[in-house]
């Protein structure tokens, strides 16, 4: 199915399912142990397709002591000889190796070391102990090499990247220089990780030269793709399943290291071997945000209108890798007629950045919503108020471009409303409860929707249950919920007679699960696919018009006929598959997600510590598929977003070059008591540009601008100006108003 | 880092002796060579067998003295509802209860825990019939991926009879005082376990609910 009108009224517009804060239908598999996660899949071994396979053998991952460099000497005789090894796997004997075109470092490395951490040999064995023992019995000997690790030294190195070039508009320079207010700052965001809770795990079993591949992976296709470019074999040998994902936040878009040692593994001792990254190697091993310098200049009018803005943001990534787009919000959340972005992207040696949750808008809005705090205390403007008046209905660089939908006005006013800003007292410092500081942030929220082709089956079995089938994963974002919930309706049938099965190759090609695009287009694509399953079952049935066909309550009716839907499968089954594919509303209209972050931290006055005491968020997001599932994804990147703000940071040792804190008590990820009740408002607004199921993503919108508001918020409480993410009591101490 | 146990030294001393080699473990030297200090070679895995009452079932195994409680549960029971999140206890995906105490079960090794009682995930209650923690969590949605979820589930049932028991936590105000089944109780004890979902606040919902429900 073609998409490429604005969608008119459609069957998913009655909202007797979709809409519905139904319960997640994998709730009961999750919460009793019952969902097989990738290393889990033990009952594949005694049924199913893979029956009759031998029990997995273990494969431990070594990973590289160097950062940069090369492999003088590897000596695994020993690790060998040691009880229960059944082979060590290396750059020396693996053969040769093709490399995915979204992996930047090789997942495999040696003689060649690119990072930190890199994987250089899996150690297999009849037990996990066995095989990490012997993984210890390795003797590397390394010659290590300088290399770049601190972005602040090599910033000024940085490039323009090919795919994203300057953006001017009028003359910023000219029209900074001659405006009433200015601001101009430099702010820096670290480099953070994923730190999902289900490390990186695979399992892998090889049937002649057809590999089956259980996984934690977001993207069926891709990683099904990359993996047989890695391997030298072709995708349609390789059966990728990921039926449920323990987390991912972009850090499992693309395959790693255990997926293509678990494959080679399994190759060399003829036997499935599964592989789990352990924990200290995940941080240095896989991918990270990468962080960023950014400065802004911002220059209004003594009224508060933005006259002149430019972002400009330096990160670093190895040869070949991407930039963090950190730029790309302040193109389009606020008016102004002088403008200009620019990224500039250096080498660094360190472990390969790439997309971490709302990639590019969470560390720009990190930066970009303190300038505009900044900028409305200079002006004696309420912050709320400079937001809305510099709001824009068109893309600023390009007026004849209209937002399919814009409620960032409508965001702040009711947040504001909510939260009781107006009882905010605007100056630093003056608000007391015992020892706390009390003090109030807003920021803005941004998030482009991405639109990406999305394509699902849909079979009407005998006994009239549905079963949908998508590559899609659910990697906690309620996938598995929000689909069934849509094919329910398109049937007119109720949730508990529909099965979906997800995150298996065998199945058609799906958006996947990456940049909030999920759950509006593989909910899209099974619209496209249940559309074309009642127009068979309306044939079927004797119904000459499908489009005027109603399916309700399990019946199907039109013209003052009514048949069961049953009678439809009586004699045989059907099956339908379509995909949702988006041809130009993308580019004709800017579709993007908005929302507002209100935020009241308390500091301690005498330790500098901060806590969050409250937390709202507002959405704007299109229509809402499921408000439970929905609101879970935004109280988690609010809860991410209190991280980004207070706690999370990879420090990087400059002279190894890898992140040292790399475990879960070092990378400080919020824990419960750091989070206090979070409340979420959705606006309502079906969008019908964006797909015929008219929602927009939601999961990333959550989290950007949540770091700013709480750095404001901090701000507001204790004078001191944080422009250095985390915002850690060592860099309050000894600035703040005297305890008193 | 097995060698510190051949070793005389004391508790203090292992535990200085522990950091050490785990940050030498962690971090290369600079010199870029790989530790000079590591074994030449692996003994054979010394095995043990171990009795292990498990959600009712005795279960006699047989296990390399080096496999934790998690590995048993999840790699020899094939019991996989218990999570590996970091196998070295800093995330909490994988509490059971032992002899009625929450535990994180890659912390210990099985064939230290002779003859104990287990209550895993798996024992609580069904899809079908979900144990009304489990129910609390679903109505809630207390989870997302749900990777930290049977270890949230479990460490909740553990803590809540630590409040009963009368137990202070960090928060409490009084020490002496019986603690109250607070908001900020329940934060404070379900710190241990992570979830990077980030569904605490409705987890702390969740969990009154339950405790609520079973008073
Ligand atoms: S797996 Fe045991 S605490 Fe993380
Ligand atoms: S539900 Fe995913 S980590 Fe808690």
């Amino acid at each position: 199915m073609k998409f490429d009108t604005p969608s008119a009224e459609n069957p998913t517009d009655r909202l007797r399912v979709v809409g519905q804060p139904v319960d997640r239908i994998d709730g009961p598999l999750k919460t009793t142990g019952r969902a097989p996660y990738a290393y889990e899949h033990h009952d594949g071994f005694t049924g199913g397709f893979a029956d009759g396979l031998a029990r997995p053998a273990y494969g431990h991952v070594l990973g590289a002591g160097i950062a940069r460099g090369r492999i003088r000497s590897f000596d695994a005789e020993a690790a060998r000889r040691a009880p229960g090894v059944l082979a060590v796997i290396s750059a020396d004997n693996a053969g040769p190796l093709g490399q995915g075109p979204r992996n930047t470092a090789k997942l495999l490395g040696g003689p060649r070391i690119e990072h930190y951490h890199q994987a250089i040999a899996l150690v297999v064995a009849e037990s996990f102990e066995q095989a990490r023992a012997a993984a210890r019995l390795i003797r590397v000997e390394y010659a290590r090499e300088a290399g770049e690790f601190d972005l602040a030294k090599v910033r000024d190195s940085g490039r323009a990247p090919q795919d994203e070039p300057d953006r001017r508009l009028g003359d910023f320079a000219a029209a900074f220089a001659a405006s009433a207010v200015r601001i101009d700052a430099v702010y820096r965001t670290p480099d953070q990780s994923h730190a999902m809770m289900e490390p990186h795990a695979s399992m892998a079993a090889w049937d002649g030269d057809r590999l089956t591949l259980w996984t934690s992976n977001q993207m069926i296709a891709w990683g099904r793709a990359d993996l047989a470019k890695t391997l030298g074999i072709r995708p349609e040998q390789i059966r990728l399943l990921s039926p449920y994902i323990g987390g991912g936040f972009g850090g499992k878009l693309f395959v790693r290291a255990d997926a293509v040692l678990a494959a080679l593994g399994a190759r060399a001792i003829g036997r499935p071997v599964k592989v789990m990254l352990a924990r200290p190697l995940v941080f240095n091993n896989t991918t990270h945000r990468p962080a960023t310098i950014q400065r802004i200049r911002i220059g209004a009018t003594a009224d508060g209108h933005i006259h002149a803005i430019a972002h400009e943001s330096w990160c670093g990534n190895l040869p070949g890798g991407s930039a963090e787009t950190a730029t790309q919000q302040t193109q389009l959340l606020y008016a102004g007629a002088h403008r200009l972005s620019a990224l500039r992207l250096a080498t660094l040696d360190l472990p390969e950045g790439n997309a971490m949750r709302a990639p590019g808008e969470a560390p720009g809005l990190m930066a970009l919503e303190i300038a505009i705090d900044e900028l409305a205390e200079k002006l004696g403007l309420d912050p709320v108020e400079l937001r809305i008046r510099n709001d824009t209905p068109v893309d600023p660089h390009d007026p004849q471009r209209r937002f399919s939908q814009r409620q960032l006005v409508e965001c702040l006013r009711t947040g504001a409303a909510r939260f009781g800003w107006a009882q905010r007292n605007p100056v630093p410092g003056r608000t007391r409860a015992g020892r706390w500081l009390l003090g109030h942030g807003v920021a803005a929220a941004f998030r482009n929707n991405l639109v990406m082709k999305s394509g699902a089956r849909v079979r009407l079995g005998r006994d009239a249950r549905v079963t949908v089938e998508t590559d899609m994963t659910d990697i906690g974002t309620g996938s598995y919920t929000v689909i069934a919930q849509t094919a329910a309706e398109m049937l007119g049938v109720p949730l508990a007679q529909v099965d979906v099965r997800l995150g298996d190759s065998d199945f058609p090609v799906s958006a996947g699960s990456g940049g909030q695009w999920g759950g509006n287009c593989s909910t899209a694509g099974v619209y496209a696919a249940c559309m074309r399953l009642r127009e068979q079952i309306a044939q079927r049935l004797g119904f000459r018009d499908a489009a005027a066909v109603r399916f309700a309550d399990g019946e199907v009716q039109a013209g003052g006929r009514v048949a069961p839907l049953a009678d439809a499968v009586r004699d045989s089954e059907l099956l339908a598959e379509d995909s949702i594919e988006f041809a130009g509303l993308d580019r004709k209209y800017q579709q993007s997600t908005f929302g507002a972050h209100f935020v009241e931290v308390g500091v301690d006055a005498a330790t500098g510590e901060t806590r969050v005491r409250r937390m709202l968020a507002v959405c704007a997001a299109g229509r809402i598929l499921n408000p439970k599932t929905a609101r879970s994804q935004v109280i988690g990147a609010m809860t991410m977003g209190v991280g980004a703000a207070l706690s999370e940071a990879l420090h990087v040792d400059p002279r190894l070059g890898c992140f040292v804190n790399h475990d879960l008590a070092g990378y400080e990820v919020p824990v419960h008591a750091d989070i206090p009740h979070q409340e979420v408002i959705f606006l309502d607004g079906a969008d019908p540009v964006s797909s015929p199921m008219k929602a927009k993503g939601v999961g990333e919108l959550g989290l950007c601008g949540v770091a700013a508001a709480i750095a404001n918020a901090v701000y507001n409480a204790t004078g001191v100006r944080v422009r250095d993410y985390p915002l850690t009591l060592d860099k309050l101490l000894g600035q703040m108003p005297a305890p008193g | 880092m097995d060698d510190c146990l051949h070793l005389k030294i004391t508790r203090r001393r292992l535990l200085i002796a522990s950091a050490v080699s785990a940050s030498a473990a962690a971090l290369p030297s600079l010199s870029g060579a790989a530790s000079r200090d590591a074994p030449q070679t692996a003994a054979a895995p010394v095995q043990q067998r171990v009795r292990l009452r498990i959600n009712g079932e005795v279960h006699s195994l047989e296990l390399d003295t080096r496999t934790t409680l998690l590995d048993a549960l999840r790699e020899h029971l094939q019991l996989t509802g218990t999570k590996k999140g970091c196998d070295h206890g800093q995330c909490g995906a994988c509490t059971v209860l032992l002899d009625g105490r929450r535990i994180n079960a890659c912390l210990t090794l099985a064939v230290m825990h002779e003859g104990a009682e287990l209550t895993t995930i798996e024992g609580l209650g069904t899809p079908g019939r979900l144990h009304p923690m489990q129910a609390a969590f679903v109505k809630h949605d207390a989870f997302q991926c749900g990777y930290c979820t049977p270890g949230q589930i479990c460490s909740a049932l553990g803590m809540l009879d630590e409040l009963r028991a009368g137990q202070p936590s960090h928060v409490s105000a009084d020490l002496e005082a019986a603690p109250t089944l607070s908001a900020d109780e329940i934060r404070e004890r379900m710190s241990g376990n992570l979830c990077r979902c980030g569904a605490y606040s409705n987890l702390v919902e969740a969990i009154t609910e339950a405790a609520g429900s079973r008073a």
